[in-house]
């Protein structure tokens, strides 16, 4: 998965823009492994959590993803969101912590271990409105697909897609605030 | 939530319906220049002897500088707009109109007579043209900026500002068929300050509006 190149990616995001979920999924994967590296070359320091900024990254590409045109270089444009998203990071930081991350540097050297972040995604799930919630967490949660949860809740499947794109356009708006 | 649970929340809204950014920047050209042209005809409109005025190089000249400046400020825009577009090569573009209006200036104070500058300098309608280009170019600033959010500017204030010429070069092109100041020395002084009021307000909007 690591390593995907331009040209696979392009492919992939091509085939997910006519609608095939599972070129999406693949992409979302590929991009990840991508900004997670490059995440992770960036932070030096403390006080940004690399997986953070891959979600955050991840969900920036997908709200933007009609700015990529087709015919123009992917990997740049995918690294121009990560950059973006890193620095806002930074910024978040500089404004929360102002105490030395010196202090905290035991702390934060300890060996890796799967951390629940303070700025996790799922807490941003419950600000969201209750019909929202329930399509969101049941996709993510329960891992059922867009038909199953309509059935599940009872809407038709345009109501699931509107509610779950607006669900996490609000969850990338939280983020920003943060 | 695990990176991969996103992933998958994220895959099922593979589906886009947005509008594609061509069309998208077609719509907020056309109706900037829409409200444009409406507030200019609504308000104070062409001046009488517009017919004559189009045969001198000065007046003509007016029109080649604003809407240069608006033609290569919306090129540069649409590559602000995309991450990772080469906005740093297209941004040269906006020295275009500058220089067009430098050469102006040389050759105006070659032709005139240094006593005649200041009277050409301070034209008769410095005041309106202050007031005027800014409100022109502000529901156009607003509509553009609009379009800027629907797309992912990663340089907020920057984009912004670029609106802003581009609002500015689209309402300085209406309020030239008004003014009857066509010297190059009142042009680039007057025309210039409105238009960078113009720039200025839309990089404070993009600072604070256009964060995403």
């Amino acid at each position: 998965m690591a390593g995907m190149n331009e040209a696979e990616l392009a492919r992939l995001m091509r085939a997910a823009t006519a609608g095939d979920e599972k070129a999406y999924a693949e992409f979302l994967r590929g991009t990840a492994a991508i900004v997670r590296g490059f995440a992770r070359r960036k932070i030096v320091q403390g006080g940004v959590d690399p997986e953070d900024v891959v979600q955050e990254t991840l969900l920036a590409i997908h709200l933007k993803r009609h700015t990529w045109r087709q015919d123009a270089p992917i990997l740049p444009w995918i690294y121009a969101i990560a950059r973006f998203k890193l620095i806002d990071a930074f910024r978040r930081r500089g404004r929360r912590i102002e105490v030395a991350v010196d202090d905290f540097a035991e702390t934060l050297a300890e060996p890796e271990q799967e951390t629940v972040s303070e700025r996790d995604i799922g807490r941003a799930l419950d600000g969201l409105p209750p019909g929202q919630r329930s399509v969101v967490s049941s996709i993510s949660v329960d891992g059922n697909s867009i038909g199953e949860t309509a059935r599940k809740l009872g809407m038709n499947e345009t109501a699931v897609r509107v509610a779950l794109h607006r669900g996490l356009a609000a969850i990338a708006k939280r983020f920003g605030r943060g | 939530m695990k990176t991969d649970e996103l992933i998958k929340i994220l895959g099922a809204d593979a589906k886009t319906t947005t509008l594609p950014q061509g069309r998208m920047w077609l719509m907020a050209v056309m109706l900037a220049v829409i409200a444009a042209a409406a507030v200019f005809f609504m308000t104070i409109g062409m001046r009488p002897d517009f017919m004559q005025a189009a045969q001198t190089i000065r007046f003509l000249f007016k029109f080649v500088f604003t809407a240069t400046l608006a033609i290569t400020a919306f090129m540069v825009l649409r590559m602000l707009a995309m991450p990772g577009a080469p906005a740093g090569r297209y941004g040269r573009w906006l020295l275009a109109a500058p220089l067009l209006m430098a050469v102006a200036i040389v050759l105006e104070l070659i032709v005139m007579p240094s006593s005649d500058w200041g009277r050409r300098l301070i034209g008769n309608n410095m005041m309106v043209c202050l007031a005027f280009i800014p409100s022109v170019g502000l529901v156009p600033l607003v509509a553009l900026l609009v379009a800027l959010k629907h797309a992912a500017p990663t340089r907020p204030a920057l984009s912004g500002a670029v609106a802003g010429l581009l609002a500015g070069g689209l309402a300085a092109t209406f309020y030239a068929a008004h003014c009857t100041d066509d010297s190059p020395l009142f042009v680039a002084t007057w025309y210039g300050l409105a238009i960078a009021a113009l720039g200025g307000i839309g990089a404070l909007a993009g600072r604070f509006f256009l964060r995403w």
